[in-house]
């Protein structure tokens, strides 16, 4: 397949995926389930968990990710039940109801997981410990370096269409939480690495050789935020390379 | 000598009946007893203005905690307790009264309330305090009960039931003592609500008037709700309200118009949505009402804590009203006659462009199918937290969110701009990681000029605040935000003084207070209560 095509059919695939969540379906809900599901959602969820599930530390609705593994009913009585000595609420729901809801999460979560590349995972897995360099910086199911984001699990959180963009443009979308910085100390001494945090006062960031650091920010000569420190493959590897690394990063599930 | 003993009993009665005994002369005159907080912010004026001067910008660096209660909630902390006689009163969230020694924090006694599990508000499970009357305490429950409580000895002595919960009506904010009565309004306006504010006798609970935030058929401003909308329109009032002895006045804020995003089904301006009412105390009649965002569609609630003022203006005494609205601007209007004197933008702000004579705001931007850029976010320039005022500096101090924005679309949920928008959830307990850089929103606490509605300082932080602000009577000023910080300003200049990393965010205002000669300054951070004083 030549590159281009190659290409084009990605990206028919994303933007089919992309342009509705409701494109891939739970097996027993009906497109309307999804609309009430997805309505149900915005009117008593999205106050405290935001409009894309992700507001809460550690919990992200859109994309399936909650503190322990749930199941359809797990998520039906936790929300009409809350849970107790959290500020989640108890909810008058009918059972019905909150299926809507989860019927609504799991179709967003599916549709941003989904994605067939014309890749292959086991050649995927050779680009990424080989020409790729990926665990230079990344972390996958406890091996590599954790200067970068960990990627254990990155296919149940990101679909293959956001994978392909950020090996090809990792500039473009970076996640707030794997910005890069530069500090610089009053002796000239320069120190760059991922933020973890920082607040009017102090700065914490996991430097290049993956040591937990934290500085006063009156002790700092100047502070930058710095671009994506990731090279684009979309030259350096070649298309079929690129989908295989797609795919394998894709079929990354957390307990792999 | 039985003379001498009537004389030593009769003195010692008017001593115990001072003592702990909170006349509604006393929270009038409050000012005149700054070792006390006897009420939300301080008076009914909600100046949030301490007296006491003990600490000054000389020594605030010196400040130390002097003791830590910790609650036994994970909800929102967003009370500010009251202090009498050397007592202190606070809600454990959700409906908790709690009694501590104020020097030490130790508990004398706890109330425990289980709210009814249909008792859901919106936005967290969360109360902003008690009131105090005589001996009894107050209470507004997150299921729309009003409770009374001996401030003794913690026992309830009343409990109505001010709404249905089940019908989605809540109370989250400290009620307002009026003479004899207690004065609550009911939350849950995002929700299918017609919202009210009522009076209740403080002896026996018995309700005494009632003032629809939504107007019946027949009555003036009915007519601004198209069809029935009127009857499930929402403007529900969830924060604290101010007092007007010489007026007679109460003054509520009233919040957003339902359903929030969708307007089209209820075309009007929706009064008395997103309003500040000022009632007669005595009989809830409307004596005169200000809409700050009409026929809103952004949920800019006007649930802002109204703050009186006597101020110079223009050259001659005058009566106002400060508010900084949610909807991004700040207004000054005469509390007597509800004039609008001035409005002007203190964030970002991007829907209106001006005002006509009577102060009605010209709108021009509207959320839309393809989706609208509107500042500020849903959010607001400010939330509901509490803000201070100086009469020795003459500044008006707001703790706000500078710029944020959202893409309204009509009738959904608005969808973010930009993951700059990711940075404004409901405030939570604990600290979280903080990514922004520097060109997106910031919390930030200045200190305006009522004349101008300009900032004479700011002091900007690197998160957002859900903060209130107190400001004393030497100058200084105390806020703290999301990152966890307690911070004292200069009042004058907004030079940071000092700082205390609490563990936790602050979602509260802070209050002052002083037991046997020495000032605290309590705020509640996380899940706790701190006290600060000097050595």
């Amino acid at each position: 397949m030549r590159a281009t095509h190659f290409l084009v059919i990605l990206a028919l695939v994303g933007a089919a995926v992309s342009a509705s969540p409701r494109a891939v379906l739970a097996q027993h809900e009906t497109a309307s389930d999804l609309v009430d599901g997805e309505r149900a959602f915005r009117n008593s969820c999205a106050n405290c968990h935001g409009p894309d599930g992700d507001l809460i530390t550690g919990i992200d609705l859109g994309r399936g990710q909650f503190r322990r593994p749930m199941t359809d009913d797990d998520l039906v009585r936790i929300i009409r039940t809350g849970i107790p000595n959290t500020p989640m609420p108890a909810s008058p729901m009918s059972v019905q109801q909150a299926s809507t809801i989860v019927a609504y999460l799991r179709s967003t979560a599916a549709a941003r997981r989904a994605g067939s590349v014309a890749g292959d995972p086991a050649r995927g897995k050779a680009v990424f410990d080989g020409k790729g360099g990926c665990a230079r910086c990344h972390r996958l199911n406890g091996e590599g370096s954790r200067v970068g984001p960990d990627l254990t699990g990155i296919g149940e959180r990101r679909g293959a269409l956001e994978l392909e963009r950020a090996l090809v443009d990792p500039g473009a979308d970076v996640d707030p939480a794997s910005r890069f910085v530069q500090v610089t100390l009053k002796d000239g001494t320069s120190v760059t690495g991922r933020l973890l945090g920082h607040d009017t006062f102090t700065l914490q960031l996991l430097d290049t050789r993956e040591t937990l650091r934290s500085f006063e920010k009156r002790d700092l000569r100047a502070q930058a935020f710095l671009g994506s420190p990731m090279p684009s493959y979309r030259t350096a590897l070649t298309p079929q390379e690129l989908a295989d690394l797609v795919r394998y990063l894709a079929s990354q599930a957390k307990g792999r | 000598m039985v003379r001498r003993v009537l004389v030593a009993a009769a003195v010692l009665a008017a001593a115990v009946t001072v003592h702990g005994q909170v006349t509604f002369d006393r929270i009038l005159q409050a000012d005149r007893e700054p070792q006390n907080w006897l009420s939300y912010s301080g008076t009914p004026f909600n100046q949030r203005y301490s007296r006491l001067t003990q600490i000054t910008p000389a020594n605030v660096g010196r400040l130390q905690l002097q003791w830590v209660w910790q609650n036994r909630s994970l909800e929102k902390f967003e009370a500010t307790p009251l202090v009498v006689d050397g007592v202190m009163y606070t809600v454990q969230p959700p409906n908790d009264v709690v009694a501590l020694d104020a020097a030490t924090g130790r508990p004398f006694w706890t109330y425990s309330y289980t709210p009814a599990p249909e008792g859901r508000p919106c936005c967290g499970r969360v109360n902003r305090g008690v009131a105090m009357l005589g001996d009894t305490l107050y209470m507004g429950t997150i299921d729309a009960h009003l409770i009374a409580i001996d401030a003794r000895s913690g026992q309830p002595r009343w409990n109505v039931v001010v709404a249905k919960a089940s019908e989605r009506y809540s109370i989250t904010h400290n009620p307002l003592i009026v003479k004899d009565k207690v004065i609550v309004g009911t939350g849950g306006g995002d929700g299918p609500i017609r919202g009210y504010i009522a009076a209740f006798d403080a002896k026996t609970g018995r309700e005494a008037w009632r003032f629809y935030t939504i107007p019946g058929p027949g009555e003036p401003g009915n007519e601004t709700w198209a069809g029935d909308s009127w009857k499930t329109g929402g403007v529900g009032v969830w924060n604290a309200g101010a007092y007007d002895p010489e007026t007679n006045l109460v003054f509520f804020g009233t919040g957003n118009p339902a359903p929030d995003w969708d307007g089209s089904k209820r075309l009007g301006d929706n009064l008395y949505s997103d309003s500040v009412v000022a009632l007669d105390a005595d009989t809830g009649r409307l004596k005169w009402y200000y809409q700050f965002t009409p026929h809103d569609e952004l949920d800019y609630d006007a649930t802002q804590v109204p703050l009186l003022a006597d101020i110079t203006w223009q050259g001659r005494p005058r009566k106002v009203m400060l508010w900084a609205n949610r909807n991004g601007v700040m207004y000054v209007l005469d509390r007597v006659t509800g004039e609008f004197l001035k409005g002007k933008p203190y964030v970002k702000t991007n829907w209106l462009d001006g005002f006509d004579a009577k102060g009605r705001p010209n709108r021009v931007k509207f959320p839309s199918p393809e989706g609208t850029l509107i500042h500020p976010h849903v959010h607001g320039g400010i939330n509901w937290a509490p803000p201070a005022f100086s009469p020795r500096t003459g500044l008006y101090y707001v703790a706000s969110w500078e710029n944020s924005g959202t893409v309204a679309v009509q009738g959904q949920f608005p969808r973010a701009a930009s993951a700059n928008t990711r940075q404004t959830a409901m405030g939570q307990t604990t600290l979280v990681p903080f990514f922004n850089n520097d060109t997106e929103p910031y919390g930030v606490v200045r200190g305006y000029d009522p004349q101008t509605l300009e900032a004479k300082w700011e002091f900007k932080m690197s998160d957002i605040t859900w903060g209130g602000v107190l400001a004393t009577a030497s100058d200084l000023v105390f806020s703290g935000g999301r990152e966890g910080y307690f911070l004292a300003l200069d009042g004058r200049t907004g030079a940071l003084l000092w700082r205390a990393s609490v563990g936790g965010q602050v979602n509260a205002g802070a209050m002052s207070y002083e037991v046997r000669g020495k000032q605290y300054v309590a705020i509640a951070a996380g899940n706790a209560l701190f006290a600060y004083a000097l050595p």
